[in-house]
């Protein structure tokens, strides 16, 4: 299979409008992604579908990430003019990046038998803005996991045929995947509770057996 | 009614009498058919039970039903989930009397392993009245013989007049549980105070 760099080449070349970014990964495996923004990744997704050399005709895995809003520290060298020396100093910069869901896809061949690709597709934020075409058209094997990061992390999958919650109950409120998901206290009751369910069992402990 | 010390001694002599209770009992407790469903990876080992390896038509408990209305035996083998609590009672209830329950594995019981996640029932007794509990992550196939046994046990012993009759017998005592109904985030009610209450605690 082509490097994630000629895929990326190739795609500007045919769509011109498109961002497209290449994600390092850090981790063991290394397995880099192609981000795309939303609203191209459906012609992009098409054309890796479509693609005589990549034909990635298999969608083996969507699943969703959620990234809350994040304090980034930055360490940077400034030049400044200290008792009429210049010195370089360090400064540390903190800025604030907004929270964002993001989907991920991962694409196979079975026709060539190379992949995978992987493809991901970031929302604007994490509250109102959570709109991202869906690509169960392309792949319907799609259907019932874009189902599924709706359900549990709150992205909406413009142009997905049946949308709706999928593990939790129609009624259910709030998406529990996401970080700053609390369920409500249902304590009931807890032999031996150790840790959080400590904390959280002290407070159910009737005041005169506290004391 | 027969006295037992006199059966014991007719029986020595190669006379054999037997009661109606007793009679009516035996036949129960060797026919209990379960109900055809697994919720999760307890159900393997409920399959495996099932067998031929272990073979539970040893305890004439191998005629899985497909319907509620021909079994007996619910046994809850896997993870109650909330969205899938309300589906159980509602089978339990279809079951026609005289009905068992079997709780089988850690998450039965009490949520297991997923016991602090926002989507697993903390147990089946929340919401009906289970005859056994068997222990473990997955109870092996022997442990599963193991609760039927003392199932039947408990059905050979059942008095089939007097104040503890069974259910079945008793007029009085309901036959069905109400179905919890889907809120926001957990079930309504959270659990059947006439089945099940937090026991209480001392610190
Ligand atoms: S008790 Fe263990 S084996 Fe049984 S359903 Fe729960 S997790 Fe699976």
């Amino acid at each position: 299979m082509e490097t994630l760099e000629q895929i990326k080449a190739r795609l500007e070349a045919a769509l011109p409008q498109a961002k497209i970014e290449i994600l390092a990964n850090e981790c063991a495996a290394g397995e880099r992604s192609l981000l795309v923004d939303a609203a191209s990744a459906f012609a992009v997704a098409k054309f890796l579908r479509d693609d005589a050399q990549l034909c990635l005709d298999y969608c083996s895995n969507v699943t969703g990430i959620d990234w809350p809003d994040k304090e980034l520290t930055e360490k940077i060298k400034v030049k400044q003019v200290v008792d009429g020396v210049e010195k370089e100093v360090e400064e540390v910069k903190k800025s604030l990046r907004p929270g964002f869901l993001e989907a991920v896809y991962h694409l196979y061949s079975m026709e060539l038998k190379h992949g995978p690709v992987v493809l991901r597709m970031r929302t604007v934020n994490r509250t109102d803005q959570t709109h991202l075409p869906s690509l169960t058209p392309l792949w319907r094997g799609a259907e019932f996991q874009e189902r599924e990061v709706y359900d549990l992390y709150g992205v909406i999958f413009d142009g997905h045929p049946d949308l709706r919650r999928i593990l939790m109950w129609d009624g259910f409120k709030g998406f529990p995947m996401r970080k700053d998901y609390v369920a409500p206290d249902d304590f009931e009751y807890e032999p031996t509770p150790h840790d959080e369910v400590l904390e959280q069992a002290k407070k159910h402990y009737s005041t005169e057996v506290k004391a | 009614m027969i006295e037992a010390g006199l059966k014991n001694e007719l029986q020595k002599q190669g006379v054999y009498v037997t009661t109606l209770e007793d009679l009516y009992n035996w036949g129960r407790a060797n026919s209990v058919w379960p109900l055809t469903f697994g919720l999760a990876c307890c159900a393997i080992e409920m399959m495996a039970a099932s067998m031929a390896r272990f073979d539970l038509a040893r305890f004439g408990a191998e005629v899985f039903r497909p319907s509620p209305r021909q079994a007996d035996l619910m046994i809850v083998a896997g993870t109650v989930t909330k969205k899938m609590a309300p589906l159980v009672v509602r089978l339990y209830n279809q079951m026609p009397e005289p009905k068992y329950v079997i709780a089988m594995g850690a998450c039965a019981i009490s949520g297991g392993p997923f016991k602090q996640g926002y989507n697993v029932l903390k147990g089946i007794d929340r919401y009906l009245p289970v005859d056994v509990m068997i222990p473990g992550c997955p109870p092996r196939p022997e442990a599963l013989i193991h609760a039927i046994m003392t199932l039947q046990e408990k059905i050979l012993n059942q008095k089939l007049t007097g104040p503890d009759r069974p259910r079945h017998l008793n007029a009085d005592v309901p036959g069905e549980f109400p179905v919890p109904a889907y809120g926001e985030h957990d079930l309504e009610p959270p659990n059947n105070p006439e089945v099940w209450q937090p026991p209480a605690i001392k610190r």
